[in-house]
């Protein structure tokens, strides 16, 4: 701190506090104590407020006692001699400020005020908001994004602790053009890092000047516009808080604990643009307790010794003395500053294209009006294979576009394309041919403009004119390709040659050896049991978010995060034979039905740090597997119907347990074992290993309606192993039921096995 | 013998006491100092090599190979004389804690009525330390429950401790090891008479490892139940702006001064002040009111906690009745000098005795009983009062000095991360990044043959242009506190560049008033914590701190000056060293126990040889835990300073320098 900030932060601390209260007391005179608060879609009530004191507000009333504790935070100015210390005092009125914002957004949602209208605005992908208040219907049209939902939340999990996603940038303000605004987006989203947007500079934010400039915004593009108030920024410290709760398994109430965990896992840091009032000082002193460092683009001043954040805790860089002849670079370098302050770790992998490219861009939407060529979809073929070769046999760097390009294609038209990859490297098995080929999807969507979907023979590719006419081409999918192989799996792959087949001949002839391939690789991976491997593997990748969480993959079991099978792992051990996949031998079996393994156990035992003493790989009743928070669904006991629900990260809806998958993941994640909760891949739904220790398939008697759309062929087929071809009719749904006594009745009505099995308990 | 007399300026740094001292020379009186002049130090006694444990002796011995009538070497002798100095010393600090765990007790009881517990936390929190269990008790329950306990690490008859706990585990391994570790507090000091009685303990190294035992059972002991009972009883300090030197004195109003080292009675007669009535008559003999002032550790002690000012350290007691305003000077235990009482009846001033321990000759004693304190505190307050009238022509010295005091080690924590994140790591962090170089806690009392507070003013002015965080109790903090050192302007105007900036990050003073001498505890319990937050090592030694007591004069700063050894530390002692005669004690203290406890001790009274020695030990601790080489020209840039210019310019010139030409 220093005086001058800890002047203006404490003012406006005690501002806040006081409009807080203001408005507190209106909202309780107008709508009553027992009127309820709730931000949408997230567990943990209002997160800062749990996190922190572990305060469970859900009525306006509880949130009395919350402000009494934010004033009692307050401390009065710095004297301008003779001060008495006001670090500490800062920082106290920074929480006080956290938990007045976080106070005034939820009175704000009983108005039907948050998320803050915006007209007009389409986002590319956010919060559903039910309430026909905000903007209308579950459409994220209309209003700005508002708290992420648990769903985003859990989804990005993933990226945040495999380093996909570096880190989250919190602006507040405007910048000092629009040019200058899109100019560090851009940066930000080169280097994945998640970004939030909030407050303006005299009326203006940041969010008006990307919207003017047509820069999409929403989940999918890592840009998440919270408000156009300082105020909004809670939405960052919120997310942040639950972070630690969600991966972190800490529980409300445990605010050092909390708070040490995003000092030392979450790396955020706040970028002020435009002039810093005293609001945003005392925003800027409630984040600090995080651990996460604020850099301005004005002249404030800096606070360099380290302690309270992991590096220096306030940077000024001011934008007029920032060198760089344009906007972009000095945009560039004030985002190095960044990632330098908070030590931001960035895995990037220079790709020599004439788009921008990173995972921020994976999610972009390429639509038919903006579209210049598509590959695939309804009237064309696109098909991508990769293949082991020779070492011989592949030349390095080679990129060859065989057949013509697009150019000759009418705008908004198609045509048939193959993307071959052939690999070489000394480490490279057979085995790790689908591991990299599913990867080409999220490389070739990490360029702005192209958007992928798919994989194998359905691929769906889409170029953007906007990226055409900045010059891509078909033949810079080979250098994509190459870029990212030797990046990030240059340890298995020496040598990588692309070709990008349009030739009509070449193509059907390429085409009909990927699938004779495909075909064979469903035949080997079919054939892969846990039986017949020796080892299975380890993935502790989340134990930088969960430290006490130990996934075992097994070929029949895959990640609860649905990112990592067993070949992933292996693969994985290859790239990296220190990291965070080991091979795990199973040892002597002690149970074939529980899937007790000797080796699992001990393994199970010391990668927990002792928390988890037996592992069974088959069974949810008995010692589970334990979770992180990234599961792609949560499986739970319905007691009463015999059998289990599995509800999907995607669902939203209430479910027959009482309680939203939100709720629900509160008790799975943390590394914790619950018998009869338990978070999986969705994957292990239809393995033949799916519980059987507990009946196995037919245990499920509810299910979100999602995986039987996705899934609805994989579905059929493991009814018809399970001698009960209408077993998916049987399970119920959310359309169906959300309650227990609708579970029972659909389930009499359509008899389902489960209730005639034997009791579960 | 005659000595030379000094000049008032050779006596003393203090402004404040250079104008009393010269005003004294005019009028004849005599002051510690002038009695110093007068007065050589006996060479064979402030050798250590006199010894007089029986009436075959005294032994006169004066040179190295000499034995007394019993055969008693220069290093046993030497030795012994220094275990008394510990025990006198741990007995003064530990006996102190013992009261107030008595008067807990009384409290608990409902005996004391106005005695109640005033930090309720710091209640639990010792209760945790002590193995009280806390189950639902009511505040006075679990008040009796840990008073007991106190009064039980002072004679209980098994086990070890219970406070050294606290310690880093790598420390409490050490003293393990040794044997070192103490079973109660009592126990170890009798043991010290025990064994340098005629004819026992006759091993130099022997009798000297158990006085590493001794004082460490009043560091961790009875100087910790000290603190710790005192912020229970009367509130953890946090910061408070006050003021330092006799020019605190008031012309106008009555003047109380406290002197000593307890804040039980004092802490009552400061409210006594407050009484209205009291006021009022005060008012009726012609004050405008009653006005407090402390000196000593009485001072430090009611500094912390209720902000009443210091009028001075040691050697200031007499000087503050020479200005001739002082109604009544109120004594509780040491360091009292027994001149006062005469010199008080040379002006108007009461001189109270009030301790059933410390009685003078001559003086006034209303002995204080914590079953009616507040009573008491009245009655004294009003004999003061009535003395008023009787004031003669004064001499106040218009010296004094602004000061921010306050920092208990749970305000530290609180300083650097708030009620969220606090936390020394800021400060590990600071002394690791090199912007903070080391720690010296400068400590200890004043001496009449050292030229008053000047050691102390350049010792701690060197350190600070080093970039070395200072830490101080007792009369060593109220000279700091006089020179200015501890507001926080003192950054800007003396410190290095890194700590400045640490400073200003966290709105301190570069020099920190941690309390008075028993309040040493807390530095133990800084240093303890500092050494397990991370970054520097595992252990206190190998922490770059230095301790030093450069104007020391005390037996109470010998102790401290041990348990802090035994604590790891390294320590300077300046003026003269106890066990000057013999090489063998000297080498033992300083080699020998480094090689047993890490710390060392040593003496000197070369004021810049303590600086050289100091930094040189910061910088070897630097250089061993692999921290950057200390490098000022690094630091500096953070503060308030650019916005500052900023501000001076005029407004729109300001809003376009501070946020170039804004977005349309």
């Amino acid at each position: 701190m220093s005086r001058y900030i800890a002047t203006r932060a404490i003012r406006g601390a005690n501002a806040i506090v006081a409009e807080a209260d203001g408005l507190l007391n209106k909202a309780i005179a107008e709508k009553g104590g027992d009127f309820p608060v709730a931000f949408p879609n997230t567990a943990y009530y209002l997160p800062v407020m749990y996190g922190m004191l572990g305060a469970e507000v859900s009525t306006l009333g509880q949130i009395e006692p919350i402000l009494e504790h934010a004033k009692n935070l307050l401390h009065p100015l710095p004297d301008e001699q003779l001060w008495t210390p006001y670090l500490g005092e800062t920082l106290d009125c920074g929480m006080s400020t956290l938990l007045a914002a976080e106070a005034i957004e939820a009175i704000r949602f009983v108005y039907g005020e948050q998320p803050e209208p915006y007209p007009g605005l389409e986002l590319a992908g956010a919060t559903s908001f039910t309430s026909p208040d905000n903007g209308g219907g579950p459409a994220a049209d209309g209003h700005l994004n508002g708290p992420i939902d648990d769903i985003q939340l859990r989804s990005w999990g993933i990226q945040l602790v495999d380093g996909r996603m570096p880190g989250f940038a919190a602006i507040i303000g405007a910048a000092h053009s629009n040019k200058a605004a899109v100019a560090i987006i851009r940066e930000l989203q080169k280097r994945n890092i998640l970004t939030f947007l909030t407050g303006n500079v005299n009326g203006r934010s940041i969010i008006d000047q990307l919207v003017e400039e047509g820069v999409e915004i929403g989940y999918d593009t890592y840009i998440v516009p919270f408000g156009r108030d300082t105020i909004s920024a809670i939405y960052a410290a919120g997310f942040a808080t639950r972070s630690a709760l969600t991966f972190g398994g800490m529980k409300g109430g445990q605010w050092r604990e909390i708070l040490l965990y995003n000092k030392f896992r979450v790396f955020a840091f706040g970028l002020a643009l435009g002039e810093v009032d005293d609001l945003k000082y005392a925003t800027a002193a409630g984040v600090l307790s995080y651990g996460f460092p604020v850099i301005a683009d004005t002249i404030i001043p800096e606070i360099l010794p380290t302690g309270v954040t992991r590096y220096e805790h306030v940077i000024s860089m001011p934008w007029n003395e920032i060198e760089g002849k344009t906007e972009e670079e000095k945009a560039a370098k004030l985002v190095q500053k960044c990632i330098e302050v908070r030590g931001v770790k960035i895995q990037i992998t220079e790709v020599p294209i004439p788009v921008p490219y990173g995972s921020a861009f994976e999610g972009e939407v390429v639509r038919r009006a903006d579209m210049r060529v598509e590959f695939g979809g309804k009237n064309s073929r696109a098909f991508e294979y990769l293949l082991m070769a020779d070492k011989d046999e592949v030349e390095d760097g080679k990129i060859e576009l065989i057949g013509p390009g697009f150019e000759e294609i009418e705008e908004g038209g198609y045509m048939n394309m193959g993307i071959v990859v052939e690999v070489a490297g000394r480490k490279m098995e057979k085995d790790f041919e689908p591991v990299l080929e599913r990867q080409i999807h999220y490389f070739v969507n990490g360029a702005s403009g192209i958007q992928h979907i798919g994989q194998r023979d359905i691929a769906w590719i889409r170029i953007s004119k906007t990226a055409v006419e900045k010059g891509l081409t078909l033949k810079h999918f080979g250098d994509i390709l190459y870029a990212r192989f030797h990046g990030d799996f240059g340890t298995i792959v020496d040598k990588v040659q692309v070709k990008i087949i349009t030739e009509p001949d070449l193509y059907a002839e390429w085409l009909e050896k990927a699938r004779a391939a495909y075909d064979e690789r469903n035949v080997r991976i079919g054939a892969m049991t846990d039986e017949s491997v020796e080892e299975f593997y380890s993935c502790t990748l989340c134990q930088s978010f969960a430290p006490d969480h130990v996934c075992v993959v097994s070929p029949q079991r895959l990640g609860l995060c649905g990112a990592y099978n067993w070949l992933d792992c292996k693969a994985s051990f290859q790239i990296n034979p220190t990291g965070p996949n080991q091979p795990i031998r199973k040892g002597q079996c002690l149970d074939p039905v529980k899937g007790y393994f000797v080796g699992v156990n001990d393994y199970a035992k010391s990668g927990s740090h002792g928390s988890v003493e037996m592992v069974a790989m088959y069974s949810i009743m008995e010692n589970p597997m334990t979770a992180c928070g990234c599961f792609e669904c949560i499986m739970m006991v319905i007691p009463e119907a015999n059998g289990f629900m599995i509800v999907s990260r995607e669902d939203t809806s209430m479910t027959p347990a009482g309680m939203t998958f939100s709720t629900l993941a509160g008790m799975a994640g943390g590394g914790l074992q619950t018998p009869g909760v338990m978070g999986i891949g969705k994957f292990y739904i239809i393995s033949p290993k799916f519980i059987p220790a507990d009946g196995g398939f037919k245990r499920v008697v509810w299910m979100s309606s999602i995986f039987k759309e996705q899934m609805a062929e994989q579905l059929k087929q493991v009814a018809e192993r399970e001698g009960d071809p209408d077993l998916i009719d049987k399970i119920a749904d959310e359309r169906i039921c959300t309650d227990v006594e609708g579970l029972l009745k659909h389930l009499q009505e359509k008899g389902h096995p489960a209730l005639t099995m034997e009791s579960l308990l | 013998m005659a000595k030379k007399i000094r000049l008032p300026e050779e006596a003393s740094q203090d402004e404040a006491s250079i104008a009393l001292l010269k005003l004294a020379a005019e009028k004849g009186i005599e002051t510690a100092f002038s009695r110093a002049d007068a007065m050589a130090a006996c060479p064979i006694g402030s050798d250590g090599i006199c010894c007089k444990v029986c009436s075959m002796g005294p032994c006169r011995l004066v040179k190295e190979g000499q034995t007394g009538i019993c055969g008693a070497t220069v290093g046993t002798v030497a030795a012994r004389n220094f275990a008394r100095m510990v025990a006198a010393g741990a007995a003064s600090h530990s006996d102190h804690g013992r009261d107030l765990a008595y008067t807990l007790l009384a409290a608990a009881e409902g005996h004391a009525p106005d005695y109640k517990v005033r930090d309720p936390a710091k209640l639990k929190e010792m209760a945790g330390y002590l193995d009280v269990k806390v189950d639902g008790q009511t505040t006075e329950e679990l008040a009796r429950e840990v008073a007991l306990a106190a009064l039980a690490e002072f004679g209980k008859p098994q086990g070890e401790i219970l406070n050294l706990k606290r310690a880093p585990a790598k420390r409490q391994e050490v003293w393990r090891k040794l044997g070192i570790t103490p079973r109660n507090i009592d126990r170890e000091i009798v043991e010290i008479m025990h064994r340098t009685h005629v004819g026992n303990d006759q091993d130099a190294e022997h009798i000297l490892d158990h006085v590493l035992r001794a004082a460490l059972g009043d560091g961790w002991g009875g100087s910790m139940l000290a603190t710790d009972l005192s912020d229970v009883l009367f509130g953890t300090p946090g910061p408070v702006f006050t003021e330092a030197n006799l020019g605190v004195l008031k012309d106008d109003e009555v003047n109380i001064i406290i002197h000593g080292h307890e804040p039980t009675l004092s802490e009552m007669i400061v409210a006594a002040t407050q009484d209205p009535e009291l006021i009022e008559y005060a008012k009726s003999k012609g004050a405008k009111g009653i006005n407090i002032a402390g000196i000593c550790c009485t001072a430090n002690e009611t500094l912390m906690r209720q902000g009443v000012p210091l009028a001075g350290n040691f050697l200031q007691q007499e000087l503050a009745i020479i200005t001739g305003s002082v109604e009544a000077m109120v004594v509780d235990i040491q360091c009292i000098m027994q001149s006062l009482a005469v010199l008080s009846d040379q002006f108007h001033t009461l001189l109270i005795t009030t301790s059933p321990k410390a009685k003078i000759t001559g003086a006034t004693h209303i002995e204080f009983d914590e079953h009616r304190a507040m009573e008491i505190a009245k009655e004294i307050v009003r004999k003061a009062v009535d003395r008023f009238p009787e004031r003669g022509k004064t001499a106040i010295p218009d010296h004094r000095a602004n000061m921010i005091p306050g920092f208990s080690h749970e305000y530290i924590n609180y300083a650097l991360g708030g009620y969220y994140r606090g936390s020394l790591r800021p400060l590990n962090d600071a002394i690791m990044s090199g912007r903070i170089r080391g720690v010296v806690a400068n400590i200890g009392c004043n001496n009449a043959r050292v030229c008053h507070d000047e050691v102390f003013r350049y010792v701690v002015t060197e350190f600070l242009k080093n970039d070395v965080l200072v830490v101080e109790t007792g009369c060593g903090a109220i000279a700091s506190a006089k020179q200015g050192y501890m507001t926080p302007e003192a950054a800007f105007e003396v410190a290095g560049p890194g700590l400045r900036e640490v400073c200003e990050t966290a709105g301190i003073p570069p020099v920190l008033h941690l309390g008075s001498c028993v309040d040493n505890s807390r530095i133990l319990t800084v240093l303890a914590q500092v050494a397990t937050e991370g970054g520097l090592g595992e252990d206190i030694c190998d922490i770059p701190a230095v301790g030093m007591a450069p104007e020391w004069m005390s037996e109470k700063a010998i102790s401290i000056a041990t348990y802090c050894v035994a604590s790891g530390a390294y320590v300077i002692m300046g003026h003269s060293s106890p066990v000057e005669g013999s090489e063998e004690v000297t080498r033992i203290i300083s080699d020998g126990w480094e090689e047993k406890v890490g710390g060392r001790l040593e003496f000197t009274n070369d004021p810049e040889e303590i600086v050289r020695r100091s930094l040189a030990h910061i910088d070897k601790k630097r250089a061993e835990l692999g921290l950057p080489e200390y490098d000022p020209t690094k630091w500096g840039k953070s503060g308030d300073w650019r916005i500052n210019q900023l501000l001076e310019l005029p407004f729109t010139e300001r809003i376009e320098a501070a946020y170039g030409n804004q977005a349309e």
